[in-house]
């Protein structure tokens, strides 16, 4: 009967593995010990020390490391998160598109909550080839229209990166712009037309 | 203040920011550093606060009218040459790990009287406001220029601060989702044209904490390792980071002990 026995013995270890992913635990008590070692500044409230499930799951592993089971539990929260423009419209104005990519202001405790938050996306991503000043943090998203055209497949997959990246790559660096709320639904359009507009300094 | 050298300061400081104004598109951050580096030389501006630091350390004050002559900073009462190089450090009298700042909070609350909320009104500098925080602790890390940097990590809270900051790296929260890995995770990177460091190897943490704390152009002020991590934190979106607290302590031990056997260049020159 050992051998009936055993695959019992095996399920229960790997479940007994697998829990921890899920628990809220990221390192011995560091969780509680960023509660101790910060104070609520202006904007900044201390509620933003606690995590979600995929910022817990992210501390613990990176894309290359994350488990294939948490990878898909990530991916398959995230797209559910994702809002289409409720107008069916994704492009909006390129040239306001422009502008929150190179504004980095937004949501720290020295910012104007009244003014709108940027997007920074020049601080990772290479965009206008005119633009020498941008980061390597991200893929350059140079041509980004030119190269993909408009078709709705290409529309939807660049918003869903904006919305929530996580939804295609599970703990990718990128904020989650739709989703916490960084940028408002303008605001993604805006950009959206940034990258796909013809006429916008992206594709020249 | 009108020295020849003070006059020689302003005009450097004015030619760089001509040089940046000029060259924004094709000389990146780190040319121009560099080329400001150059000029000065080994005339460092954080020399002021050195001098100011050493003036504060030998002045008899507070109630108790003490100077800082017998403060021990983990090498023996008054012994300031190497010490920086061996921070953080467990202490017994404070039963702490307590990095080069929270120790001279300690050894000024302690000697001379002053109360720790009196001394750390001004944290951080700004303009007239002078901080003599900042300025002692220019002075102590100065007096370790060209050390290699050995911490002792015998004691097993040593070893927690480190495994707590090794954790703190990773934390990604906030609205931004963001992490220090976020950007000092990675080889070769940049935000804009600011090149970063990938702290958790050898070569990146070297290369960034020999040179902390430093003199920063955009500010005009020294700024110290504390400031450092509070300002990354406000970056990352995240509330404020507390002074001398357990994840402060935690990052400094896990970027010096990741440094570790670099040689210490500090105060530096920063943008």
């Amino acid at each position: 009967m050992i051998s009936l026995r055993l695959p019992g013995v095996l399920a229960a270890s790997l479940l007994a593995v697998s829990l921890p992913l899920y628990a809220a635990e990221t390192a011995p008590d560091a969780a509680a010990a960023m509660q101790r070692s910060f104070e609520a500044k202006k904007q900044a409230g201390m509620d933003r020390l606690q995590q979600d499930e995929v910022q817990t799951l992210c501390t613990r592993y990176t894309t290359a490391t994350l488990p294939a089971e948490a990878a898909s539990r990530i991916q398959q929260a995230s797209l559910a998160t994702v809002k289409p423009p409720s107008d069916g419209q994704y492009l909006g104005d390129y040239k306001a598109g422009e502008k929150i990519a190179q504004t980095g202001t937004g949501l720290q405790s020295s910012d104007d909550p009244a003014k709108p938050n940027g997007g920074n996306c020049y601080a990772c991503h290479q965009l206008a080839s005119s633009e020498l000043a941008y980061g390597t943090l991200g893929p350059s998203l140079q041509h980004y229209g030119k190269l993909r055209g408009q078709s709705p497949e290409m529309l939807a997959l660049a918003w869903r990166k904006l919305y929530n990246a996580q939804a295609d790559v599970p703990c990718s660096n990128m904020p989650r712009f739709g989703h916490q709320k960084i940028l408002t639904e303008q605001q993604l359009k805006d950009v959206m037309a940034f990258l796909f507009d013809p006429a916008s300094p992206v594709n020249q | 203040m009108n020295t020849p050298r003070a006059t020689r300061r302003a005009l450097l400081v004015g030619s760089l920011l001509l040089l940046a104004g000029a060259a924004q598109a094709e000389t990146s951050t780190q040319d121009a550093i560099a080329e400001y580096r150059e000029m000065f030389g080994d005339d460092n501006p954080a020399e002021l606060w050195q001098s100011r630091g050493e003036a504060l350390w030998h002045t008899a004050r507070g109630p108790k009218q003490a100077n800082l002559t017998a403060c021990d900073l983990g090498l023996g009462p008054g012994v300031i040459e190497g010490a920086y190089a061996q921070l953080p450090r467990w202490f017994d009298d404070t039963q702490q790990v307590q990095d080069l700042e929270t120790r001279l909070v300690s050894c000024v609350t302690t000697l001379q009287g002053i109360p720790r909320e009196e001394f750390l009104k001004v944290k951080f500098g700004d303009g007239e406001k002078k901080s003599e925080l900042e300025a002692l602790t220019a002075y102590v890390v100065a007096a370790s220029r060209g050390k290699p940097i050995a911490l002792p990590m015998q004691h097993p809270a040593e070893q927690a601060a480190y495994a707590l900051g090794k954790a703190a790296f990773s934390y990604r929260a906030g609205p931004h989702d963001f992490a220090c890995a976020t950007c000092h995770g990675d080889a070769g990177k940049r935000i804009r044209l600011q090149e970063l460091p990938q702290l958790t190897t050898a070569a990146g943490a070297r290369e960034a904490y020999t040179h902390w704390p430093a003199y920063r152009i955009s500010q005009g002020e020294l700024r110290t390792m504390e400031w450092r991590l509070q300002d990354c934190f406000r970056q990352q979106r995240l509330p404020q980071l507390k002074f001398g607290s357990e994840v402060a302590i935690g990052l400094t031990m896990f970027l010096a002990k990741n440094a570790e056997g670099g040689t210490l260049a500090a105060p530096g020159i920063k943008r």
